[in-house]
């Protein structure tokens, strides 16, 4: 265990501290066309993007909440109130020595430069609204990967970026990614050039330093035919009495044969609203794999998707989800076959303690002239305290030839002769208990890469200390 | 969507006329129908962001064309009563043509001694005005046809009452059958079951049509089973394809009693049925199972809530749909556990078996669990017959036609297989396979 503390870390404390706000950029509180103009002219954008940004905006404004199905607590977000930009510096630094001081020591206790030289081929840490550093190891880079923030990705590889932005999720997809339309700022581009395998992960750190603050990075990641990716995302932020948005939106595109594995550890201190659209796109033979831990945060409303465009596409989603008092994990999958033989798998596992809510939203559709299409889904809840709650809302339409799928949902509490057999094995009640939460997720956290789910264990392990009862 | 002004006026005359053909009814029955038509016209149709009208087809809901007081002139009654004997033993049976009864068989002496009440809604409400205040329309629409509820309240003429006194139980089933007879005939079928503590008692209601003419249907059951009662219940729903239909259901289960419920859905153009079971009190369990054969252009949109809130009881749901021919069906089912409803055990199944590329199934299983010591778990499967059990027949020798049909015959029997009553069972067998091999029966 002491080597994992060195690892990746995603205990909810460590990430609960913040530095004084020294912002060179800020585009005030509240979001006009205005907001949109000063976020335009300090990144220097093409009238195009502001374009879009503008028209984005009013697609806000005429979306509704989406509380005909969604939680209230939606209302508690005042738009008004949100500071929509702020950043230090509108260049990412090729080196931590050129990264602002407080800037650097955030990112050096959550150990992200030090994760970097151990087994990460490049890394992109945003603070706030704007990437502080971006760097790609030089070996991968030769290959002709490119790894950058999206803002650089736009000015400079205009002709790759151009052409999928805004494809995968249009502006009017929901209300939230119309938002992150209007204000996107930071996130990642990838590029990995046709048969490119990149052996070790990319990792981005997202970090919200500001009070009242909404962070709306934009990613969008291609692997062309026959390349290979895995992409890492961790996000933490302190703990203020007033909400915090993050609204990303993130886009994959995985061309003929190529693989794309996302990793999110979602860590957000328990004021944030985190509420996230991540769809991918898999062309033929393409294997899109999603894998989504939400530990923490105050809402979230996440449902990873995967359009099956090309004919034997593979879409999985993974993930588990914690919520603990005060917390509602509104999470899910969407699985869109378009294609014939396409096959998909969702498997979630969920925990609820104390008062928190966990809710699984799946929809999967196969249309009338597909033929052959499989898909697997498993939601297993798991409810630790008598006021623990969960939900599943799974939407399934399946027409078509020789299409197949299940639907399995369970819901359960840890039984009490686990416990007590473990007992009379000398375990504590508080040890047996969190012994029987990791054995309910252990086949998913066996699917993180190592690193993760040696941490992950530990976490859990911390979430259900005195949870017992 | 909206209605049309027009419409507005046309079923507001309907409604008139309605009221002034009760004239010897009550006066709280007539307040009672007039508060319900108002919150009918007040309440909007089916919006497309409603959660409870998810993926159904909104369109084809208009009644305009509906006649909401049809007299049915040329009635062949005999035939009709004839035609409304699917049992040689019966505790009593009604038929209703056109919400008009034309047979009416009461319950024996040695029953009605026991305090057992078995009449038509029009008589109850002259006789049993107590037993309808507290129970006649008390139950909450929760699944969303709140206003269909409501054109209910406002037109309903007829129906059964059946009230079972404390511990008296009765073997022989009690048959309620329902005809749509004329062009746009309007039929509200109203079945209402109050079992007292430790009785048990058997009703079976039928839902059919006399000719091939568009009707509309809006039905609503409640079933209360009080302490240790014991109630068993099926719907036959074999209307033409020309019919609209609504059905409303709530089986209510008090301690330790016992609902079971059977579907058999086989009829109209668009049916909307929501069921509600709910669990009131320790120990209580509820069994509801539905099937449902559909071919071209049927839409069959199933809705069903099981609500616990009391520790220590089951429900279980199953549900069967196979689908021919370019149709469609919608099953949502929510199980909803109450923080107070520990050691609940919850179940629900969704089987759709696609018969056709252009059939459509839609599956919303969802759970809602506040409760932590429960075993709640729910599984919807969609597929076609599987190439290898067709692959087993043909080499005994079955025709591929006639293997398809066996297979989906077999799927039905674990639904068909619980309908106690075997008259009963086999007549749906034959409205099954008739339906199957697009005979008429």
């Amino acid at each position: 265990m002491t080597t994992a503390a060195t690892q990746i870390d995603i205990d909810r404390d460590k990430g609960d501290f913040k530095y004084e706000e020294s912002h060179k950029y800020d585009a005030g509180i509240g979001l006009t066309e205005k907001t949109i103009d000063y976020i335009c002219d300090v990144k220097g954008e093409n009238d195009w993007i502001r374009d879009f940004r503008k028209r984005a905006l009013k697609v806000f404004e005429s979306k509704e909440l989406p509380t005909h199905w969604a939680t209230k607590d939606l209302e508690n977000i005042d738009f008004n109130k949100i500071r929509y930009y702020l950043a230090g510096d509108k260049r990412a630094k090729k080196s931590w020595d050129d990264v602002p001081d407080e800037v650097k020591e955030t990112f050096e206790r959550l150990g992200i430069p030090e994760n970097e030289r151990k087994f990460l081929a490049g890394v992109e840490a945003q603070f706030d609204s704007e990437a502080a550093y971006s760097n790609i190891k030089e070996a991968v880079a030769k290959d002709g990967v490119i790894f950058m923030g999206s803002t650089e990705g736009l000015m400079e590889h205009p002709e790759i970026f151009k052409k999928w932005f805004g494809k995968v999720i249009p502006t009017g997809d929901n209300k939230f990614s119309a938002l992150n339309s209007a204000v996107f700022s930071g996130g990642s581009f990838i590029y990995v050039p046709p048969g490119v395998k990149v052996s070790h992960p990319l990792q981005a750190y997202f970090r919200i330093n500001a009070e009242n603050f909404g962070q709306f990075e934009r990613t969008l990641i291609i692997a062309d035919e026959g390349s290979e990716v895995t992409y890492m995302e961790g996000c933490t932020a302190p703990k203020f009495d007033t909400a915090t948005l993050h609204s990303a939106v993130v886009e994959l595109v995985a061309m003929p044969g190529a693989k794309i594995e996302y990793i999110t550890v979602q860590n957000w201190s328990s004021n944030v609203f985190n509420l996230v659209t991540k769809r991918a796109i898999a062309h033929e033979n393409a294997v899109v794999k999603w894998i989504d831990c939400n530990i923490g945060s105050r809402l979230t409303m996440k449902y990873p998707g995967v359009v099956l465009k090309g004919r034997k596409a593979r879409g999985e989603v993974m993930s588990i989800a914690l919520a603990n008092e005060g917390q509602h994990q509104d999470t899910g999958a969407k699985m869109i076959h378009a294609a014939d033989e396409t096959t998909s798998n969702v498997i979630s596992k969920s925990i609820s303690v104390g008062k928190g809510r966990s809710t699984y939203r799946g929809q999967v559709r196969m249309p009338k002239h597909l033929k052959g299409c499989k898909n697997n889904t498993e939601c297993d809840a798991l409810l630790i305290n008598s006021d623990s709650r969960t939900d599943t809302y799974p939407a399934i339409t399946v027409r078509g030839d020789k299409n197949y799928v299940q639907h399995e949902a369970s819901v359960s509490k840890v039984s009490a002769e686990q416990i007590f057999y473990m007992q009379q094995r000398g375990l504590s009640e508080a040890e047996a208990m969190s012994l029987s939460v990791n054995g309910f997720v252990n086949d998913l956290t066996r699917q993180f890469p190592m690193e993760y789910s040696v941490e992950l264990k530990r976490l859990i392990e911390l979430e259900m200390e005195g949870s017992v009862g | 969507m909206e209605a049309e002004p027009g419409t507005d006026e046309s079923i507001r005359c309907a409604f008139q006329s309605h009221i002034d053909s009760l004239n010897n009814a009550p006066e709280w029955w007539k307040a009672f129908k007039r508060d319900a038509f108002e919150s009918y016209l007040k309440a909007p149709v089916p919006q497309k962001s409603d959660e409870n009208w998810r993926f159904a087809n909104r369109k084809g809901l208009d009644l305009s064309h509906c006649d909401f007081n049809s007299d049915p002139n040329d009635l062949d009654t005999q035939s009709l009563i004839d035609k409304s004997r699917l049992t040689t033993s019966q505790s009593g049976a009604f038929a209703f043509a056109d919400n008009q009864t034309i047979l009416s068989e009461s319950a024996s002496a040695a029953l009605l001694e026991k305090g057992v009440i078995w009449c038509t809604l029009s008589e109850a409400i002259m006789n049993h005005e107590d037993l309808l205040k507290d129970y006649f329309m008390k139950q909450a629409v929760d699944l969303g046809s709140k206003k269909y509820a409501d054109l209910h309240s406002a037109f309903v003429a007829n129906g059964v009452l059946l009230y079972v006194p404390k511990g008296v139980e009765v073997d022989a089933p009690f048959y309620a059958y329902n005809w749509a007879v004329s062009k746009e005939a309007s039929v509200f079928p109203h079945t209402l079951v109050i079992a007292e503590e430790h009785s048990r008692v058997h009703l079976v209601e039928t839902h059919l049509s006399s000719s091939d003419q568009p009707s509309l249907s809006c039905g609503v059951t409640h079933l209360f089973a009080g302490v240790g009662a014991n109630v068993d219940y099926t719907l036959i729903q074999g209307y033409n394809e020309e019919t609209l239909g609504f059905q409303i259901n709530s089986n209510i289960a008090g301690k330790d009693s016992q609902v079971d419920m059977n579907s058999v859905v086989l009829g109209c153009k668009r049916y909307r049925a929501e069921t509600h079971g709910q669990i009131k009190g320790p120990g209580a369990h509820i069994d509801m199972r539905s099937l449902a054969l559909t071919d071209a252009g049927q839409e069959i949109d199933q809705r069903t809530l099981q609500t616990h809130s009391a520790p220590h009881a089951t429900s279980n749901i199953l549900f069967k749909n196979a689908l021919k021919e370019q149709s469609k069906t919608i099953f949502s089912g929510l199980i909803k556990v109450d923080e107070s409803a520990q050691q609940t055990d919850a179940y629900q199944t969704n089987r759709n078996l696609l018969l056709d590329s252009n059939a459509e199934a839609n599956s919303l299983p969802g759970l809602e669990i506040e409760a932590n010591d429960v075993k709640c778990s729910h599984g919807a499967t969609t597929s076609e017959i599987q190439d290898d059990e067709i692959f087993y027949m043909r080499a005994r020798g079955i025709p591929k036609d006639a293997a398809q049909e066996l297979i989906v015959y077999g799927f039905f029997e674990e639904i068909l297989g619980r309908i106690e009553d075997e008259s009963l069972a086999n007549y749906s067998r034959k409205l099954i396979q008739a339906k199957f091999r697009g005979e008429s029966v």
